[in-house]
């Protein structure tokens, strides 16, 4: 018999390849992980809520802060007996999680962040440190932040005043209207 | 020979200084390189946070465009950049379907044929032999060979020394004269693209590395990564504080400290543009 469960698993090996059911919760990747004891649940545990496949667990993950909290330096699949690719599946939640709304509040600055990032890119080609600072205060409103780095940096001669911009924009434009969610 | 350059944005930024000192070593060590026209940003961490399919069309762009050019091999010194590269690679060349999609979303032809090659790896292949007989001044300190988590993993993928307890870089300082230290923290993460979202989180782990550097007697640190050098050396003054001291070990691309143990300038190394003062020389 197939249980409503197997929906969650099924199409998360579908779209990453990843099967989440190898896991036998050694807690390799937990005690590997530098930002284990910030997080809300360890990456063992998120594995082990993914493999009970019931929706409101996937919701967990999905509201989770440690999807966000994840910096995918990869630690856990590189000691993970069983291989399996828990950045993968991170990656995987965090598009999940924006798709549905489901994001935590309290990664709102991390996604701010990510989201500036790639607005730059968008419209330069390039990162553009200014414009990607200028667009993360203004969704995070953190206007003081910083603000003593970017004269220092400006010296040093690491601060571009203006940005960098890939000729060909119209193809960069295309990429990302063509991978729009 | 011309081998290819991708610099990625870290370089012409935050980094200069690693641009400056791959460009200086390259000349001394006759390394052509010829930079990828018209390249964009890889998409680094924000585009596979959020985004799968703009993860991987952004750094095809780029290799479609070396492939344009023709290069059989290019270097790609930010250790971000060459994870996004490799990994996009890596990846298309599992799924035929996936490669015919993105090579239509980025409207190029894209093979995934060219050889993609992080700084260390250069050095192993174009330098390793020579560096010692070309050394003037010999880089006679202990330092901390810092690689970060990009260049090593995932093992899988990138296929890259030693995944748990890497030589190449440890290999390259004992030929310029180093004592490299044995150490925790080799591979461990710095926080990475949490920089300004998460300071926090980043004078945290960064501090942790950077004390257990100083415990065991480091007088600099050696990287070949954007990400770990702007963390240790422009987010100093938020770790000192995270860790209650003022630790003042100067941070180094490997490219500088090599270009110093041959002699060439340090200003032409881009030494001056670290917030830490590198009081070695």
């Amino acid at each position: 018999m197939k249980n409503i469960s197997s929906n969650v698993t099924d199409e998360l090996q579908a779209q990453t390849g990843v099967k989440v059911e190898r896991c036998y919760q050694c807690g390799k990747c937990s005690a590997g992980c530098v930002l284990a004891e910030d997080m809300d649940y360890p990456p063992n545990y998120m594995i082990h809520l993914l493999q009970t496949g019931t929706k409101e667990n996937l919701d967990t993950v999905l509201k989770s802060k440690s999807i966000w909290l994840c910096l995918n330096c990869e630690n856990c699949v590189g000691r993970c007996p069983m291989e399996i690719d828990i950045p993968k599946v991170m990656d995987f939640m965090r598009e999940r999680s924006l798709k549905e709304n489901k994001q935590s509040k309290a990664a709102k600055d991390i996604i701010a962040f990510h989201r500036s990032f790639l607005d730059c890119i968008k419209f330069t080609g390039h990162l553009y440190e200014i414009g990607l600072i200028v667009g993360f205060k203004a969704r995070t409103m953190h206007l003081w932040q910083d603000v003593k780095l970017a004269p220092k940096m400006f010296t040093k001669g690491k601060l571009k005043l203006f940005p960098e911009m890939v000729k060909d924009s119209h193809n960069i434009k295309n990429i990302f209207s063509k991978t729009k969610k | 020979m011309k081998i290819g350059f991708y610099p990625g944005c870290s370089l012409e930024g935050t980094s200069r200084e690693y641009n400056e000192s791959v460009l200086a070593l390259g000349n001394a060590l006759d390394i052509e390189f010829e930079e990828i026209k018209d390249w964009n940003c890889c998409g680094a961490t924000a585009a596979h946070s959020v985004n799968k399919e703009l993860s991987l069309s952004l750094p095809a762009r780029v290799l479609a465009l070396a492939e344009r050019q023709n290069f059989s091999e290019i270097v790609v010194p930010c250790a971000a950049c060459y994870n996004r590269l490799t990994t996009t690679q890596y990846e298309l060349a599992q799924d035929e379907e996936k490669k015919k999609r993105i090579s239509e979303i980025i409207e190029m032809p894209y093979d995934g044929s060219v050889r993609i090659l992080n700084v260390l790896q250069m050095l192993q292949k174009y330098a390793v032999d020579s560096i010692a007989q070309k050394v003037t001044n010999p880089f006679k300190h202990s330092v901390a060979c810092y690689y970060g988590c990009l260049l090593v993993r995932p093992h899988k993928i990138l296929q890259f020394d030693r995944v748990e307890d890497p030589q190449s870089m440890d290999t390259l300082m004992s030929a310029i004269g180093a004592n490299t230290l044995d150490w925790a923290f080799k591979t461990e993460c710095c926080g990475g693209g949490l920089s300004v979202s998460r300071t926090d989180i980043v004078s945290k782990l960064s501090g942790n590395l950077l004390k257990d550097a100083k415990d065991r007697g480091a007088e600099a640190i050696i990287v070949a990564c954007p990400m770990c050098h702007s963390n240790l050396d422009m987010r100093r003054p938020e770790i000192n504080k995270y860790l209650g001291e003022d630790i003042e070990i100067p941070v180094l691309y490997i490219t500088q400290a090599i270009g110093l143990a041959l002699g060439l300038e340090p200003e032409k190394l881009g030494i001056k543009r670290h917030f830490v003062n590198v009081n070695l020389i």
